[in-house]
């Protein structure tokens, strides 16, 4: 490892390489081993690339979190490999230990590659720009004359003339044969600056999955029903692993109004635009009542949490008098859109108070019904062709018997729980049905009761979040941008000129440059190396040169 | 004018555009086949043209390649000329759309945005660095995007789903069709480079090609100015604009996470070249990968896949249009799975 050591101190910043593994290591040797080789930057770069492979599984096999239904599927249809898959945590790929463990180790290679480089860029900006070297001619680029003046004087204007060029300049009068300038100091800085960055973002990151939420409430329409701001009221919650519930800001809100606009023309009649929920919002209990529009890409932010507009269905009103002629159950039921486009929707009605026998209804809503036909002209299914509800109808069959809510359990509403209950025929031995449009009642067989549909409210997907960090996040992306600004783009390199009297009496100017740009991009040095000659040569020095002379030291 | 008779004339447009690039091609496709006398002779010729007056080098070789020089010349004019036609064509897009908005609301539009672009860079680049002989290429490649969205990808102007509309579609998508054409220059000058540095051609195309050397940096030069732009597309406006459409900045969706991986591959490209001192032909190989992954997520994603919010491919519009709208319904159907026992929606 030392005759790594000349190398590392003429390069120190960029050449960090992985080393061969030598033999009989004690345990610190053996841990000062592996430091170098996971800070190396060539494991920086394989870590780099096999981050990128192992995003790859992820966007091909359906993901947990993003889209579990696709998931159920995909473990239906292939019920062998599932069980392998899951071990190998590809249904959670960006959460797998896999995963983790790449952008880990990442990181730490990162760190580890930062420190020294903060050191190491610590004493270059404060060290004098280098001695010229002996032969200035061996240089990349280097350029000489001679003329007829003292060399000091000539070091002098050049001192200056690079000084005005924006470079730090090292020369002290007399006492040296050479002027030594360099600039461009900016362009390791905007190195550290990106890689601090990249761990910047990566603290909001973590801060938003590990102390934030994101939970999700379906909310009807209308004054009377409300939301407020507590874990109980959510449908769906998924909070981070820290997650405190005392951080919920206490708002509630009810959605007053919902506005949608229904295309009706051109090739894309039937989607839904401008989707607009009006809300009345309170940022805590008896505070002022708000008014706010909610709509896509118009996101409502109270404190550090966000709601947000992400869906919208039908709830038909329905009214069940039981066989007794009760009121047994009134109101709105959400029903679940499963055909995103025509809103044909899903949805049950328990009734499990009805006597003499429960009553459950399970069935279909179309919000514009029509019956489908097929090539012949025969009637086929019932369909809904539109979104908006033009002609809504429900379509829905019966059940008795115990629909399992007795018991106190946890059931879903949107689901019927038929294990001990059966369903209701017709004479000829037919389901039972119903079809009915707004207004329509009909009276249940075997004196159950009747059933009303009273008509339509809407209801809305609310989705509300709180991502601490997320400005942290942004903060560290902006920064790290910066930083890359400044380290593909600055150019750092070194000068030196240096002048000496010749035996015929003569001075010779010699001028050297070296380009350290380190992407590869090593600029045409030459055109500088001329501007520069030709100020020298300019017995008056420019104006330009005069003023910027008394400049700052650019670092 | 009417919204229609602007779309017929932003297509009338596009296919003059396309075939004032057609042309130009074929004036560098000319230029290239006058050049059948070795490159080096062509180049001493020329050398003693410019000075003006009495060349010393061979009359015919000089004619010949004053011949080609006008050819080349009336490439980049025509291809210039044409870019000047695309943009008008691409502002019609925008207004024959009710109400008007940018031109890149789905493939077919973002493919005549983005060639826009490449060949607006190779016409800027040109005023300022000697890469004039990547007109053949660049106009290739051109013509063909422009067939393809022309033949495969369609679509009629339709009005924006609302998750579109917001003026995060003109900076994110301005900067990510932007970097793209970048990368694509960059990824022919890769290419490129990695059949010159194979061949040692005399004539022809390659042979009026630069050196190597000088390849491999014009490429560099590309991708650092994509890089910083790519990462302001995907890394911030993608995120601001994301968290206020559908609620979280990240959400892992296959056009995030191909986005992510071009940025982790040219940055590895960048990180390579800066640290390694990877030149030449690994670093070539490298920027290649990062464009076979960037087309990937224009073409692959938009086609293949159903999960992406992104999807704004032809055969996907209907089905999702209101997925796309309001993120959907579908999917609160299986989010509200679990719900507790009540039998009542919540008052």
């Amino acid at each position: 490892m030392t005759d790594l050591q000349p190398d590392l101190r003429q390069r120190p910043s960029d050449d960090r390489q992985a080393t061969a593994l030598p033999y009989d290591l004690t345990a610190r040797e053996l841990a000062r081993w592996t430091w170098r080789q996971v800070t190396s930057m060539r494991t920086a770069l394989v870590l780099l690339l096999l981050l990128a492979l192992a995003s790859i599984p992820g966007s091909v096999i359906p993901q947990d979190n993003i889209d579990s239904l696709a998931v159920s599927q995909w473990r239906d249809n292939h019920p062998r490999l599932a069980p392998v898959w899951d071990r190998l945590d590809l249904f959670n790929v960006y959460g797998s230990v896999w995963f983790s463990a790449i952008y880990i180790l990442l990181m730490i290679s990162l760190v580890g590659c930062i420190i020294p480089r903060l050191f190491v860029y610590a004493r270059a900006v404060r060290a004098k720009p280098p001695k010229a070297p002996r032969h200035l001619s061996r240089l990349p680029e280097s350029t000489s004359y001679t003329t007829d003046e003292d060399p000091d004087v000539v070091l002098a204007r050049a001192a200056r003339v690079v000084k005005g060029r924006r470079f730090r300049v090292h020369y002290v009068e007399g006492r040296s044969d050479a002027v030594a300038a360099e600039r461009g100091h900016l362009r390791e800085a905007g190195n550290l600056v990106f890689h601090v960055a990249v761990i910047i973002v990566l603290v909001g990151v973590a801060a938003g999955s590990l102390f934030g939420y994101k939970g999700g409430v379906i909310l009807l329409n209308g004054d009377d029903y409300g939301f407020s701001n507590n874990l109980t009221q959510y449908d769906d919650f998924a909070p981070g692993a820290l997650f405190d519930p005392d951080v919920m800001e206490p708002f509630s809100f009810s959605i007053t109004d919902f506005d949608v606009d229904w295309l009706t023309k051109g090739e894309r009649a039937g989607m839904a635009r401008e989707f607009v929920a009006s809300l009345d919002y309170e940022t805590e209990p008896g505070g002022d009542t708000e008014t706010y529009d909610l709509k896509v890409n118009h996101p409502l932010t109270i404190g550090g949490t966000d709601v947000f507009l992400i869906g919208h269905g039908y709830a038909p009103v329905i009214t069940i008098r039981d066989g007794e002629g009760e009121v047994t159950k009134s109101g709105p039921v959400v029903f679940l859109p499963t055909n995103a486009q025509t809103f044909e929707s899903f949805g049950v009605v328990k009734a499990p108070f009805a006597r003499p026998e429960q009553i459950g209804l399970e069935g279909a809503f179309y919000p514009t019904f029509a019956m489908g036909r097929d090539a012949d002209g025969n009637l086929t299914m019932p369909a809904s062709v539109w979104g908006d509800a033009l002609d809504p109808l429900i379509s829905m069959s019966l059940w008795t018997g115990d629909l399992g809510l007795q018991d106190g359990s946890a059931s879903s509403v949107y689901v019927l729980d038929k294990a001990n209950a059966t369903q209701v025929m017709k004479a000829d031995g037919q389901p039972f049905r119903m079809d009915l449009r707004p207004g329509e009642s009909v009276t249940l067989p075997d004196g159950l009761g009747s059933v009303t549909f009273e008509g339509l409210q809407r209801w809305n997907k609310i989705q509300i979040s709180r991502t601490p960090g997320k400005l942290v996040a942004l903060a560290g992306v902006v920064l790290a941008l910066l930083g890359l600004l400044g380290s593909l783009f600055v150019r750092p390199r070194r000068l030196w000129v240096r002048a000496r009297r010749q035996a015929d009496g003569t001075t010779l100017v010699e001028l050297g440059r070296l380009d350290r740009s380190s992407g590869g991009d090593p600029e045409d040095g030459e055109a500088e190396l001329a501007a520069i000659v030709a100020e020298l040569q300019d017995p008056t020095p420019t104006r330009t040169s005069r003023t910027s002379s008394t400049r700052e030291d650019e670092s | 004018m009417t919204d229609a008779q602007w779309e017929v004339f932003s297509y009338q447009g596009v296919i003059a555009a396309a075939v004032l690039y057609f042309l130009a091609m074929l004036a560098y496709f000319f230029e290239l086949a006058s050049l059948r006398t070795p490159a080096k002779e062509v180049e001493l010729a020329t050398v003693a043209e410019r000075p003006g007056g009495s060349s010393s080098a061979g009359v015919e070789s000089a004619g010949e390649s004053r011949r080609s020089e006008v050819a080349g010349r009336l490439g980049l004019v025509l291809t210039a000329f044409a870019v000047l036609v695309h943009f008008v064509a691409l502002v019609a897009r925008g207004l024959a759309a009710d109400p008007n908005r940018v031109p890149w609301g789905n493939m077919y539009e973002f493919t005549i945005a983005g060639t826009f672009v490449v060949a607006l860079i190779f016409v800027l680049a040109t005023l300022r660095i000697d890469i004039e002989w990547l007109g053949p290429l660049v106009t290739t490649f051109v013509v063909a995007a422009l067939m393809a969205a022309f033949l495969g990808l369609d679509d009629a102007v339709l009005p924006l789903p609302d998750a579109l509309n917001s003026p995060w579609l003109v900076i994110h998508v301005v900067s990510a069709v932007i970097s793209t054409g970048a990368f694509t220059i960059g990824a022919l000058l890769s290419g490129l480079y990695l059949v010159k540095a194979r061949s040692s051609a005399t004539t022809g195309y390659l042979a009026r090609v630069p050196e190597p050397k000088v390849l491999d940096r014009l490429s560099y030069r590309m991708h650092a100015f994509g890089f910083p732009v790519w990462t302001f597309a995907v890394l911030i406006t993608g995120p601001i604009w994301a968290h206020q459409a559908w609620g979280a900045y990240w959400n892992w969706d296959p056009k995030e996470v191909w986005a992510f991986i071009t940025w982790v591959v040219y940055a590895a490209y960048l990180h390579a070249r800066a640290t390694a001192g990877w030149r030449g032909r690994n670093a070539a190989v490298l920027a290649l990968v990062g464009a076979a992954t960037l087309w990937f997520n224009f073409i692959g994603i938009n086609f293949f896949s159903s999960s992406s919010q992104h999807s704004y491919a032809e055969g996907a519009a209907p089905e999702m249009s209101v997925v796309l709208g309001l993120a959907g319904p579908v999917e609160a159907a299986q989010e509200v799975g679990v719900v507790v026992g009540a039998d009542h929606p919540r008052p």
